[in-house]
Formats: structure tokens, C-alpha cells, sequence
């Protein structure tokens, strides 16, 4: 069937793939986590205070 | 084989909108003075409902009358230079893009809605007190089980059966929703309890197939509304679907179903994926963010959302490939295949283009960071003001900022499509004429603009064919006519009739 194929390609794709860039794969997470972080702390500085009561308050009608 | 029509394309977004602090606000008045205050000194443009038929059932039957507006909303209806339509929809102001060419402009169009919104926020404040503030959500939930819409129109042939497109597409939006969702926290509407979903909107669907909008909402909605030769075309009023952030994702979800659509005028699908329960499949799919939920189909077989997506993008870009489909489509394809490539590897490399990854990412960041539950109020607050469309506020912009997003558009392209009509549909039309005319447009809807010429009568100018009206053919002409009376005399003199 025709979409079984489409995936075995894409899984051999896949599969090269992983193996070029197998070396860097534990710098990769430690760039990832570094980057989160930066994120969450960029986020923590705009973030609007007091979530419960903020959450609370959020009510819309309904619309369409 | 019924021959297709070109894929003229249009969003429609209520905004969520609330003033913080506010003990008595008013989501009507409140919406009223973010469109007045975008407004300024612009003309008001009365909406004219004579040609709107929202009660009319593409499957044949039924003829609902219009429900009457909450209060005098043409008081507060924008017609705007770049052929949109900005007004206040129930309690929600709402944005509808005006009609584009291809689903790349669609996307830009969507993407200009958020800046008018921004700005009409902007001005609204100044008019507030200390300590308040107005904010505008792109989202499509409140988390307490009331919804508002992020609905795509498509121009269809009418040639093509209505059972064909139900029969079709409803596997397709069903399993579009892990390309299309903006994520959620929790669930609604009496579904099962979950932590965090793909979609704002699954959870409000109830039928398979309906008229209704606003409550028992269908995966395939029936209005049968065209806003254009309604003997030629029909237009596909499309709800299953959440209003994004992601600039990639509105236009892969527009482009990918607009190709599916064209494939099915013209005869190129297989038999179709028929789902045993498409309801219950489409909550379903949303509450999996780890995708591996499969569904029922009426074969006796199974499949998950992905392997359904994987079929269609086989159709679609076989279908592309034989028609020699335009570039924005071919674009589109290889971003689909990306995207349902990384799904499937790990959902969370899509995180830079979808919206509902980006804001998991988030949530889980900070779940880990600040162990936090899931029931903590701050991951329901991230996921919020991940909508906000305020660029110092919102979490889509600062991802976006930061390039933690890919983008399709820069902002001085964004803001061009806020003072620029597309050029190749009638919205150029509707749009330079209220720009130049200003004032002496005095009614408006998709398909005609009423001017006010200091004759007898006010002149109304049909625009019935959604491709015509564009800058090719009416440029020049508006080019040499200063006034509404020398456009008006000057469409008559053309072919005898008042047409643009």
C-alpha cells in the first residue's frame, strides 16, 4: 500500500539522518536545556502576577 | 470530475477580550470601544445584511432566520482599507480577513488581524483608568466551557455534492487537528479530564454534521452562505478549527485543506477515509498529545491521526504535482511533510512551528523548573498569555522575538497588510474604494458596496465574482476617478451596468 511505503522512505530518511549527526547529540540537549531556561526566565519577567486570581477572573461568553 | 474553482481564502477571528480590573466590564461595550478607538476619526460603514443568508442549509433544507444583532452593531462595523471587515460579533470583537488569492497571503492577512486588534488595544487604553487594563486573546477558549471561533472560509464549485465534501474532509479535519491545534490546559464541555490537549476547540464539537455555530457545534458546518454567485459557488464555512499564533501553521492549515478541497472538485481523491465516530474520534486525538491515540474506521480497521495525515499529504501532493500547483502550495506541501515528519520522530521538534508544542514546551519547562502540578493555576496563566496579542506580552511574540518561532512574514510585511488590500481578489476593490472615497461609501458587505453619489439614489456595485475587482482590472480605473460619482458614472459607462 501506498502509504506504507511513503513511511518505510521516511524512516530511512530518518535513519540517516541520526546517524550523521549521532556525535552531537549530548551537546544538542545541554544547548536545549540553556535555551529553555533563558526562555522561562525571559517569560518569568512579562508574566502577569497573581496567576489563581488572574485565571479566576478570565471569563468569556460565548461567541460565533 | 465536477472542475474546480480557484481557492479564494478568508479567516475569521473573535478575539477574546477582558479588561483587567474592571469589576463591571461589558464584553459588548468593551469590544465596541477597541473598534472605535482603532477607528479614530474613520468613517463607520454600515453592514448591509440584505444578501446575508446565514439560515440557509448547504445540504438543501431548513431556513433559519438571522438572529437578531445584540444591539445596534453597525454603530460599530469597520470596513477597512485592506478589504477587511472589523465589528463587534456577539461578545467578541472579530476580524475577517478580507478575501486573498492563495492561502500564503491568508496567512499574512490572519497575521494583520492581530496587529489591528494590538493597536485598537492600544488606543482603548489610553481612554482607561489607572490600574485597568484591556486585553485581546487570539484563543478560542475561557477554560470554563465557553468557546468563540477561528473559522476559514474556502470558495467552492456548487457543481460539487455537499454529501462529498462531509464524506471526504471529515477524516481530514479530524486528523488535521495535531497539525492545527493551539494547545490547552485541561479539557471542557463535560469531556474526560486531561492534563493538557492539542486543541482549544475539540472538546466542543457534538455532531457530525449541522447548522448551528454557537452551540451543538458540527464538524461540518452546513451554512450555505456564498457571498458571491450562489448558482456558480459555494463557500466552505469551515469551524473545526483553532486560531493560531504560528504564522506556518495558519497557512499549512489553509493550504493543506484548500488542496484538498480542489483535489475533491476535481475528482482526484480515492475513496474516502470514513471515521466509525468522528465526534468522539475528534476528542479523542486532541487529548493524545503523545499521538499515538488511534481511531475507529468504518472499514474495521484502525489508525492514528499522523498515519491518516500522512495519507492525505500523499493525495495532496500527488493531486499538486498533476495540476503543477503554484508555489505558495508547493511550499506548504514540504512544510507539512516537515512538521508530520517531526511529529512523528518527537513531537516536540515541531516547537518552533506549531502552537500547541511551543506552549507545552513552556508548560513543561516550567512544571520541571518550579515543580509544578498540572492543576497549578500559573500553567493555566502561561497558557493564556501565550494568545495575548500585545507583542511585549503575549508568549507567541516573545518565542517569536527571541526566533524561538519560524516566520513566514516580517513585521513591515505585517503592517502593509494592515493599510494594503490583496491585489488579486475583489477586496482590492473594497478597499481602495473606502480609502479614497471615504465617506461616500455608505454600506458595505462581501459582495457590493453602496455609494452615495449626491444623486437621487444611493448606487450599488455588485461584486458577485470574488476573482474580479482586482488591481489589473479596476486599478487604473480608480487611478483616474477622484470621486465616487466619476467611479460610479465610469462602471456604468463600461458595460452598461453598474459592476465592478
Amino acid at each position: 500500500m501506498a502509504e506504507q511505503e511513503r513511511k518505510q522512505t521516511r524512516r530511512t530518511d530518518h535513519g540517516e539522518e541520526a546517524e550523521v549527526v549521532e556525535e552531537a547529540v549530548v551537546d544538542t540537549s545541554e544547548v536545549l536545556t540553556d535555551r529553555i531556561d533563558d526562555q522561562l526566565d525571559e517569560i518569568d519577567s512579562v508574566l502577569e502576577e497573581n496567576a489563581e486570581e488572574f485565571v479566576k477572573n478570565y471569563v468569556q461568553k460565548g461567541g460565533e | 470530475m465536477t472542475g474546480s474553482v480557484h481557492k479564494v481564502i478568508g479567516t475569521e477571528t473573535e478575539f477574546g477580550i477582558t479588561i483587567h480590573n474592571q469589576p463591571d466590564f461589558n464584553p459588548v461595550l468593551g469590544s465596541g470601544l477597541v473598534i472605535n478607538s482603532y477607528a479614530g476619526s474613520r468613517a463607520r460603514i454600515k453592514w448591509s445584511y440584505d444578501e446575508e443568508t446565514p439560515g440557509r442549509d448547504a445540504r438543501g433544507f431548513g431556513y433559519e432566520p438571522s438572529p437578531a444583532a445584540d444591539f445596534d452593531s453597525g454603530l460599530v462595523n469597520l470596513v477597512l482599507g485592506n478589504g477587511a471587515r472589523l465589528y463587534v460579533d456577539h461578545a467578541h470583537p472579530e476580524y475577517s480577513t478580507p478575501e486573498c488569492y492563495d492561502p500564503l497571503e491568508a496567512a499574512l492577512y490572519d497575521k494583520s488581524g492581530e496587529l489591528v486588534l494590538a493597536r485598537g488595544a492600544a488606543t482603548a487604553q489610553q481612554s482607561l483608568p489607572d490600574g485597568q487594563r484591556m486585553l485581546i486573546h487570539k484563543n478560542n477558549s475561557d477554560g470554563k466551557g465557553n468557546s468563540y471561533g477561528a473559522h476559514e472560509n474556502y470558495l467552492m464549485t456548487r457543481a460539487l455534492r455537499f454529501g462529498d465534501i462531509v464524506s471526504h474532509i471529515t477524516g481530514f479535519f479530524v486528523s488535521r487537528q495535531i497539525v492545527t491545534g493551539s494547545g490547552k490546559v485541561g479539557s471542557e464541555n463535560g469531556r474526560p479530564d486531561v492534563d493538557y490537549q492539542m486543541t482549544q476547540r475539540a472538546d466542543f464539537f457534538e455532531e457530525r454534521i449541522g447548522l448551528e455555530t454557537t452551540l451543538k457545534r458540527p464538524i461540518i458546518n452546513t451554512r450555505d452562505e456564498p457571498h458571491a454567485d450562489a448558482g456558480a459557488y459555494r463557500r466552505l464555512h469551515v469551524i473545526i478549527g483553532d486560531a493560531n499564533r504560528s504564522e506556518v501553521q495558519t497557512f499549512v492549515k489553509l493550504a493543506s485543506t484548500a488542496l484538498m478541497l480542489q483535489a475533491l472538485e476535481d475528482g482526484a481523491l480515492p475513496a474516502p477515509v470514513l471515521l466509525s465516530d468522528p465526534v468522539e474520534a475528534c476528542w479523542r486525538v486532541s487529548h493524545d498529545p503523545t499521538l499515538a491515540q488511534t481511531v475507529d474506521l468504518a472499514d474495521g480497521t484502525t489508525a492514528t491521526a499522523l498515519e491518516l495525515q500522512w495519507q492525505y499529504l500523499e493525495w495532496a501532493a500527488k493531486y499538486a504535482e498533476q495540476i503543477g500547483a503554484a508555489d505558495p502550495y508547493r511550499r506548504a506541501l514540504v512544510l507539512w511533510e516537515e512538521i508530520l515528519g517531526d511529529l512523528e520522530s518527537d513531537p516536540m521538534k515541531t516547537a518552533d512551528r506549531l502552537d500547541w508544542t511551543a506552549k507545552l514546551q513552556i508548560l513543561d519547562g516550567y512544571r520541571e523548573r518550579d515543580s509544578l502540578a498540572w492543576a497549578d493555576p500559573k500553567l493555566r496563566l502561561l497558557s493564556l498569555q501565550y494568545h495575548d496579542v500585545d507583542p511585549a506580552r503575549g508568549l507567541y511574540d516573545r518565542l517569536a522575538a527571541t526566533g524561538r518561532m519560524r516566520r513566514l512574514f516580517t513585521d513591515d510585511e505585517i503592517a502593509a497588510a494592515v493599510i494594503r488590500p490583496p491585489e488579486r481578489t475583489r477586496a482590492y476593490f473594497r478597499g481602495r474604494c473606502v480609502d479614497q472615497y471615504e465617506g461616500s461609501v455608505v454600506a458595505a458587505n462581501w459582495d457590493s458596496l453602496v455609494f452615495e453619489t449626491g444623486q437621487d439614489s444611493l448606487k450599488r456595485v455588485p461584486m458577485m465574482e470574488p476573482l474580479r475587482g482586482g488591481k489589473e482590472r479596476v486599478g487604473a480605473l480608480l487611478d483616474r476617478c477622484p470621486t465616487a460619482a466619476d467611479l460610479v458614472r465610469a462602471l456604468g459607462d463600461e458595460d452598461g451596468r453598474t459592476r465592478a
